[in-house]
């Protein structure tokens, strides 16, 4: 990998999201990288780093703060624009949708630079996966319990197998064109409203 | 014939008129799908824009202008053809500080000559004293936030780039920060002034709607590359917008609205939070109540009208502060960018009141005034600066060095 002398300042108030980026950063050859979870006196801690490349999230709020001070402060002497070339519009649009923005000391060269943003883009897509699979996971397994949980009250106020239960609910979502979960959670719900049908 | 419209915008009370478009139905009737789009700081409506997420957005009056003159990143041409409305803002500073302005004269009455001369002898004594300049925050460098502090401080003879400190930051971060000693005082719009009254923090001590009467806030920006390919949707869209604000002003409708609003995905807080932006009835703190003619007018005196003096006033504000260089050049783009033909030209079909010029003399009104219009009587003002002064939009030059004698005098 190409050691790399850019300092790079990743600022994200995602802990996990910013230590990933880190990682690939690291992993891609770059040695000074620092990672800023709280904007609180970032001024001056831009004024120690120096950094030749900013990475933040889109999320965070202090973005316009961020880009005042880029543009006044004493601290950061040199102007420091977004990206490093705006005609490079794919790459813009990338970052975006991704979630990250980017800031670059004005004068560095394109493919120094660049590396460092698709990197950044790829690591932010690759959160957004994984945060979306594990929302996904959690919400499956909610439906699964809530699912047994309409199983049961099925079972004892009708006398119903388990097999035969779970054929009802299935029936039921498919004749109103729902999910099974939404009417299992719908009997779950209407069971509690109506008394003890439950041992609960 | 359907159109499929997106706007960015930020939970700020301002957004209403976009918000009430799509929530009670002015949008749809237009044939207009409208979808709204929440942002986290104006950074990211700018970047949106630029790129094509967004069609509209919510946007600070200077913001568009910024955008054209090249004074932030990555930014794409942007026309404003609509205003959303006037006034709305207060200057909130801290229980200490409003502690040492009382001792200067301050009164809890929010005239901005004795709140500003009280400031200026506070800053003073605390400058004889050695002690740091106070940090005052606004919302954006490019608001009429931060033009509207300063254009006060400036009137009042303390000079707001040597005697205090100005920080950026978001709305929702104010209270906080000037709860925890971050920051002193701070301009920003309602509910956040009032959160540090509630709070017990913070003293409002004046508002927008007298720094400058019946001014302008926050604007829709449109791309203007959408403009000229989208003419049908924009003007569709100008139509709803303009009977969602009429519906937004009347009193009889603002408890829906602030039950509009308090949704999660729109501004997001209770609908008791809103009350004085809508009403212009603030508590000031310490026990002090004020109602405010005009503290906030989404609808009536045409504010939704892009006048081009607005913008201009803007401009030679961007000038003052060293933001940009006055220039011919970059005067014709601030001449450029609101679009008042585009305005009249969507609602000239209603029949409604529009005011027949592009620009007026701002401060020359200083009463509510019946002006001639098409169609129906149109009611202007009072549109007067605290200090008397009138901005000529046709006497640039002049006012432009004319202000420059105000900040040197400081």
């Amino acid at each position: 990998m190409v050691r790399s002398s850019l300092a790079v300042l990743v600022i994200d108030e995602n802990r996990i999201r910013a230590s990933i980026i880190e990682a690939g950063l690291r992993e891609a050859g770059h040695e000074r990288v620092t990672v800023i979870h709280d904007v609180t006196g970032i001024a001056r801690r831009i004024a120690e780093i120096e950094p030749d490349v900013i990475v933040i999230d889109l999320e965070n709020p202090n973005r316009d703060m961020l880009e005042n001070m880029f543009q006044l402060s004493r601290a950061v002497k040199r102007p420091i624009a977004m990206f490093v070339d705006r005609s490079d519009q794919a790459s813009i649009e990338a970052a975006v949708d991704a979630g990250v923005s980017a800031y670059v000391v004005d004068g560095l060269r394109q493919e120094r630079v660049k590396p460092i943003l698709d990197m950044a883009v790829s690591r932010f897509n690759a959160f957004s996966r994984m945060a979306r699979e594990l929302e996904e996971a959690r919400s499956e397994l909610e439906s699964r319990k809530v699912i047994d949980r309409a199983k049961g009250i099925l079972m004892k106020s009708r006398g119903l197998s388990e097999e035969a239960a779970y054929t009802l609910l299935r029936k039921t979502a498919m004749n109103q064109n729902r999910k099974i979960s939404d009417i299992a959670q719908s009997l779950v719900t209407a069971a509690g409203l109506l008394g003890p049908l439950e041992d609960e | 014939m359907g159109h499929e419209i997106t706007a960015g915008f930020m939970p700020l009370f301002d957004s209403a008129v976009l918000v009430a478009a799509r929530e009670m139905g002015f949008a749809a009737r237009e044939g207009i799908e409208l979808k709204l789009q929440r942002e986290t700081s104006w950074a990211n409506i700018r970047d949106r824009i630029a790129i094509g997420h967004f069609d509209v957005a919510h946007m600070l009056g200077p913001m568009p202008l910024a955008c054209n003159l090249g004074l932030t990143p990555l930014a794409s041409e942007t026309i404003v053809p609509f205003s959303l409305g006037l006034g709305g803002n207060c200057v909130t500073v801290s229980n200490a500080v409003w502690q040492g302005m009382a001792a200067h004269g301050a009164a809890p009455d929010l005239d901005p000559a004795r709140a500003g001369a009280a400031l200026r002898a506070l800053i003073r004594e605390r400058a004889g004293a050695g002690r740091d300049p106070l940090r005052f925050a606004v919302v954006h460098p490019h608001s009429g936030h931060n033009y509207e502090l300063r254009y006060w401080l400036a009137a009042c003879g303390v000079d707001p780039t040597q005697e205090i400190e100005i920080v950026i930051v978001p709305p929702p971060f104010m209270a906080d920060a000037l709860a925890a000693g971050r920051i002193d005082g701070y301009c920003v719009g309602e509910p956040w002034n009032s959160a540090s009254v509630a709070a017990g923090t913070g003293h409002i001590v004046t508002v927008k709607a007298l720094l400058w009467r019946n001014s302008p806030e926050k604007v829709v920006g449109v791309r203007k590359a959408w403009a000229q390919e989208n003419p049908d949707a924009l003007a569709a869209l100008l139509r709803a917008l303009h009977h969602s604000a009429r519906w937004c002003q009347d009193p009889a409708n603002h408890q829906e609205l602030a039950a509009v609003m308090a949704q999660p995905g729109f501004l997001g807080l209770p609908p008791a939070v809103q009350m004085p932006i809508l009403t212009g009835h603030l508590d000031l703190g310490g026990g002090a109540e004020w109602a405010i003619d005009d503290f906030f007018v989404p609808f009536d005196k045409a504010a939704n009208f892009p006048w081009k003096s607005h913008a201009l006033w803007f401009y030679t504000q961007m000038v003052r502060w060293g933001h940009v260089e006055h220039t011919p050049e970059n005067l014709a783009i601030a001449r450029d960018c609101y679009r008042p033909d585009l305005y009249r030209s969507a609602l000239k079909p209603l029949g409604v009141a529009l005011p027949g010029a592009n620009a007026k003399v701002e401060g020359a009104l200083k009463a509510a005034t019946p002006v001639g219009s098409a169609g129906a009587s149109l009611v202007l003002g009072p549109d007067g600066f605290f200090d008397g002064q009138i901005f000529d939009p046709d006497e640039i030059d002049a006012y432009i060095a004319g202000q420059k004698l105000v900040r040197a005098e400081a």
